[in-house]
């Protein structure tokens, strides 16, 4: 299929959807009695429009059709811009034919490398989303149900402190204490713990020690959110029953703050798979994150429509981990998402 | 030991660790951007220097990327807080049935990946300014505008919603009655109440492009801002200006913090004179009407 074609058609799509609910609701039987006011009568007409504009364009042009116009052109060959739109412009499946098979002129029969970066990057943002929940939890309890309102309030400006950093400062941060010199390894070669400093970097403990702190602040949020509206008299109520303190977090406090649990474990999850920056400057030589190997598409093969490929399976990836997550906690999107 | 002192020493260990982790890196950062030492280390101090900071300052690539970010920034808080406003006021006003779609495509930003972002607003606007013969809109700062506001609108979205949650239909309605048309009533009623939402979501939009790297860095094209000149200086090499960069972006933000907490204290303590102002007007109209069934 000629992917001239392609453009119009997603023009057409958000329209189609709009017209869709228009005719549901010009058609839906309306309760007799009740005159509701119109759109334009409810908000005065230089608001209507304003709303009507403001929305059409954020959700339209900044969040709909990019990502459309993302997917459509993973589908395209890599072209000269003179043949764009010519004869040779038709829709193809060879970018990912690629992130699985190679190019044909490798030796591999599949292209291990960035396969293996893609489940790895994976795998490792679900051990970062666990490790956070791990590292968080305690803390957030302890805001939520055991501290004063005053001590709240300061641990939550300490906690906020740091991300007033920029992410990538932060990352430089990390750098400076994992390197071959830097102030871990030279604890452990005075103590005389080790005779040769350790490749933290290499190994890739810099970097997940640096995803883990960078994205902290979003568990804990999510999950003293959650644990506040638990209602302390339940605790009380376990404990004066004889419920070892276990029991209370296993059977009370977790099973109450489950959608917190989800929202934080997701956005950690989400930002560590998306992460740039911290990859970029924690990454050692070999090391294999699948959104550089994203950035090397565009600015080192200069080959959009397969970086746009990549960004789409990165997009997938995500969006099945959403939806697995809602499953598995019967949750709603509204509940994570806050 | 009692139980509940062992509780106490574990938490006070568990603390130490954890601000230990959160703090423990910046500390660090800062205390090598005063180092003579060429490589940033805190320990052997080498002496004592600004060198570090005077050559940051003599950086003319930091210098303008640091002029296009705060532009950058000034622009996304102008369109995301009208954007972010206009999807909350829509999200109660939309047909029933379409609104958990319309929720999921304005939260969606909030939960895709920064760098698709970035790469899907290039995509489009390259293809759209092409077609439309308009290669001039076709610009990194145009490009990271709306790249950074695309996500940074849906958290101004979810701040209004809350504030709105709270507002009272009551005054919209007394409004109406006394005669005001709905357009004032929504900027002498709805806008004044929602001012602390407007105040707060600005700032997060500034803080949260100025930070910005995953979205800017492709949005950006040929451009730089102040991150993605950073991120290519920190990837050649290691030198303490980019620590001395760090402290001085900690102090900004520290005093900018404290400002921000001061004017949310001095506005909570108005409106407290306010509400204590109406409460003894309301006991001194009680009062009147009392003393005047007495009399009576």
């Amino acid at each position: 299929m000629l992917s001239s074609t392609g453009h119009p058609f997603i023009f057409l799509l958000p329209v189609l959807a709009i017209a869709i609910f228009w005719v549901m609701a010009k058609f839906e039987p309306k309760p007799v009695g009740v005159t509701k006011k119109s759109f334009f009568e409810r908000n005065g007409t230089p608001v209507a429009i304003y709303l009507i504009v403001a929305v059409a364009f954020w959700s339209l042009f900044m969040i709909v059709l990019p990502q459309l116009f993302m997917v459509e052109m993973s589908f395209r060959p890599k072209l000269p811009p003179i043949e764009m739109g010519g004869p040779k412009d038709l829709y193809t499946f060879e970018n990912y034919h690629y992130f699985i098979y190679g190019s044909t002129t490798s030796s591999d029969a599949i292209n291990w490398v960035h396969i293996k970066a893609f489940f790895l990057t994976i795998f490792a943002s679900l051990l970062v989303a666990l490790f956070n929940f791990a590292l968080c939890y305690p803390l957030a309890f302890y805001m939520a149900q055991v501290a004063r309102p005053a001590r709240v309030r300061f641990l939550l400006l300490l906690l906020i402190a740091p991300y007033w950093v920029n992410e990538i400062l932060r990352a430089f941060a990390f750098r400076i204490i994992f390197s071959s010199g830097g102030l871990i390894n030279k604890i452990l070669l005075g103590m005389g713990w080790v005779d040769q400093p350790i490749d933290f970097i290499g190994n890739d403990i810099a970097l997940y020690a640096g995803l883990g702190y960078a994205y902290m602040l979003m568990m804990i949020f999510s999950l003293y959110n959650a644990i506040e509206t638990l209602d302390h008299a339940q605790i009380e109520a376990a404990r004066d029953l004889g419920a070892p303190w276990w029991h209370i977090h296993a059977f009370i406090v977790i099973p109450f703050a489950k959608p917190g649990i989800a929202s934080g474990c997701t956005l950690v999850f989400m930002l560590s798979a998306g992460s740039l920056a911290a990859p970029l400057v924690l990454g050692g030589p070999r090391s294999l994150w699948f959104t550089p190997i994203l950035y090397d598409r565009f600015f080192q093969a200069f080959n959009w429509p397969q970086g746009a490929a990549y960004a789409f399976i990165l997009l997938l990836a995500c969006v099945s981990f959403v939806l697995l997550v809602l499953r598995l906690g019967r949750l709603s999107l509204g509940e994570i998402a806050k | 030991m009692s139980s509940k002192t062992v509780m106490n020493v574990m938490l006070a260990f568990y603390m130490a660790i954890f601000f230990g982790f959160l703090f423990g890196p910046l500390i660090v950062m800062g205390v090598s951007a005063f180092n003579t030492s060429t490589y940033p280390q805190v320990y052997p101090i080498e002496g004592l220097t600004l060198s570090w900071f005077e050559k940051l300052l003599n950086d003319r690539d930091m210098v303008y990327g640091l002029k296009n970010s705060l532009w950058i920034g000034m622009w996304v808080v102008v369109v995301s807080v009208p954007l972010g406003l206009a999807a909350a006021m829509m999200m109660s006003q939309i047909y029933s049935k379409a609104r958990s779609f319309y929720y999921v495509i304005v939260v969606s930003p909030v939960l895709t990946p920064g760098v698709i972002i970035g790469i899907s607003t290039v995509v489009f606007w390259r293809d759209l300014t092409t077609a439309t013969n308009s290669k001039f809109l076709y610009d990194g700062v145009f490009m990271a505008v709306l790249g950074q506001s695309s996500f940074i609108s849906a958290y101004c979205m979810l701040m209004f919603m809350s504030r709105l949650n709270r507002f009272d239909r009551a005054q919209e309605e007394a409004g109406l009655d006394l005669g005001a048309s709905q357009t004032q009533v929504f900027f002498h009623i709805l806008l004044p109440f929602l001012r602390p939402a407007i105040f707060s979501s600005a700032v997060l939009a500034f803080l949260s492009s100025f930070e910005n790297y995953n979205t800017t860095t492709f949005a950006i094209l040929a451009d730089k801002t102040l991150t993605t000149v950073l991120a290519g200086r920190v990837r050649q090499g290691t030198t303490p200006a980019i620590s001395a960069l760090a402290v001085l972006i900690i102090a900004v933000t520290v005093v900018g913090a404290i400002i921000y907490e001061i004017v949310k204290r001095r506005e909570d303590r108005e409106r407290q004179a306010r509400l204590d102002a109406a409460h003894a007007a309301e006991l001194r109209e009680l009062e009147s009407i009392e003393k005047a069934t007495h009399h009576a």
